[in-house]
């Protein structure tokens, strides 16, 4: 159990400093796809531990956000391509000014 | 036992995606975290999830990343410059501390005898979970479709592109054209096709013009690029060639055996050396 729990925290870090490292705009969210991975297995884990079906029902609602959030930020990310021509997250920086 | 092989897989290839430089070795990187953490969902009991983890991320998810790296360009690579100093450091410290703080903390909780899930999914795993999402989360699963419509609508919305000029009809192409000759001489109507002048009729044969140099528009620019195309020169060879075996098969074989030599060269019944034949006879007599 604890070492599935470890696995999960140790994939929830490598996403985290992945969101902030990387400059290309689709690893970025790659990465935070691998934090959702993590965050599922310990609901997967959690489940086998109380013995019943809420954690992996937490889990496959999670896939299905995530499947839609992929699809909405990909979507996103085109966008932003057509218009300026680089998927790097430094280029967006509009608004900041 | 299938977790300890699994788990270094894992985080090697987790921290593959932090490393490497192009973004398809990521996504293949993350396909590797993906099937592994469904074969781990098998070992924990969840067959269901299992499936669903190997169909929509290594299937869908993961599918569309890699659609999308191919629309914006494959060899996209990050940049190395840092727009704020120090940044990249200071996130690798935060991550460690972060993660060491999360390992810590979970390695001080006991967490018991796993119950196991024998118990629920006693009459199997899928009619045990459709029990549950159809009983008490039934509104958390239509709230579900609400966000698949939205989700669909927002793509469609987001990746359409309008029209920014009028879509050139039949009239305007054709006054482009003529534009075209005009002004640069373009050729007005359709191109050569290949090989028409040429001993071959093959697409990589460039038809030959009059004057037996080859017209370069009459082939693929793709052939043109990979280097398929056959030299005129070489053709001219060729023609040579055939010219010089006739010549010798008029010399010295008599005409009864010719039918077979032709046909031990492979050639049809009718091709181009039967028909130079035939000029060339003419032309004797």
């Amino acid at each position: 159990m604890t070492q599935y729990i470890v696995l999960s925290a140790i994939l929830f870090t490598i996403g985290c400093v992945g969101v902030l490292t990387r400059r290309n705009a689709i690893v970025v969210f790659m990465c935070v796809e691998l934090m959702l991975n993590a965050c599922n297995l310990a609901f997967v884990a959690f489940a086998r531990q109380h013995g019943n079906l809420d954690g992996q029902i937490t889990a496959f609602f999670v896939m299905v956000v995530a499947a839609a959030e992929v699809v909405i930020g990909l979507a996103i990310i085109m966008t932003i391509f057509r218009t300026r021509r680089s998927a790097s997250v430094d280029d967006a920086s509009l608004l900041k000014y | 036992m299938t977790f300890w092989i699994l788990a270094p897989i894992m985080v090697a290839a987790a921290l593959g995606i932090l490393f490497v430089r192009k973004a398809v070795h990521a996504a293949l990187l993350l396909a590797v975290v993906m099937i592994s953490l469904a074969v781990l969902y098998a070992v924990l009991e969840a067959p269901f999830l299992f499936a669903v983890q190997i169909i929509v991320y290594t299937g869908a998810i993961l599918m569309l990343f890699l659609f999308v790296m191919m629309l914006i360009g494959v060899d996209a690579t990050d940049s190395v410059v840092e727009t704020i100093r120090g940044q990249r450091v200071m996130a690798v410290v935060l991550g460690l501390a972060f993660g060491t703080v999360l390992v810590l903390g979970i390695g001080q909780v006991t967490f018991g005898v796993a119950v196991g899930l024998d118990e629920a999914n006693a009459g199997g795993n899928v009619p045990a979970i459709a029990n549950i999402l159809f009983s008490r989360y039934v509104f958390a699963f239509e709230a579900t479709s609400a966000l698949l419509i939205t989700a669909a609508l927002g793509a469609m919305v987001l990746a359409h592109r309008e029209r920014l000029t009028p879509k050139a009809g039949q009239a305007e192409l054709a006054a482009q054209r003529m534009r075209d000759y005009a002004e640069h001489g373009k050729h007005l109507g359709p191109l050569p096709s290949p090989g028409v002048y040429a001993r071959h009729n093959a697409v990589d044969t460039p038809a030959l013009l009059p004057d037996g140099t080859a017209a370069e528009s009459s082939v693929s620019r793709v052939l043109a690029a990979r280097g398929t195309v056959r030299s005129a020169p070489a053709l001219a060879d060729d023609i040579d060639d055939v010219r010089r075996q006739m010549a010798g098969i008029e010399g010295h074989a008599d005409p009864t055996t010719m039918p077979e030599t032709s046909g031990k060269a492979g050639a049809p019944a009718t091709t181009e050396e039967d028909v130079q034949k035939d000029v060339q006879k003419g032309v004797e007599k």
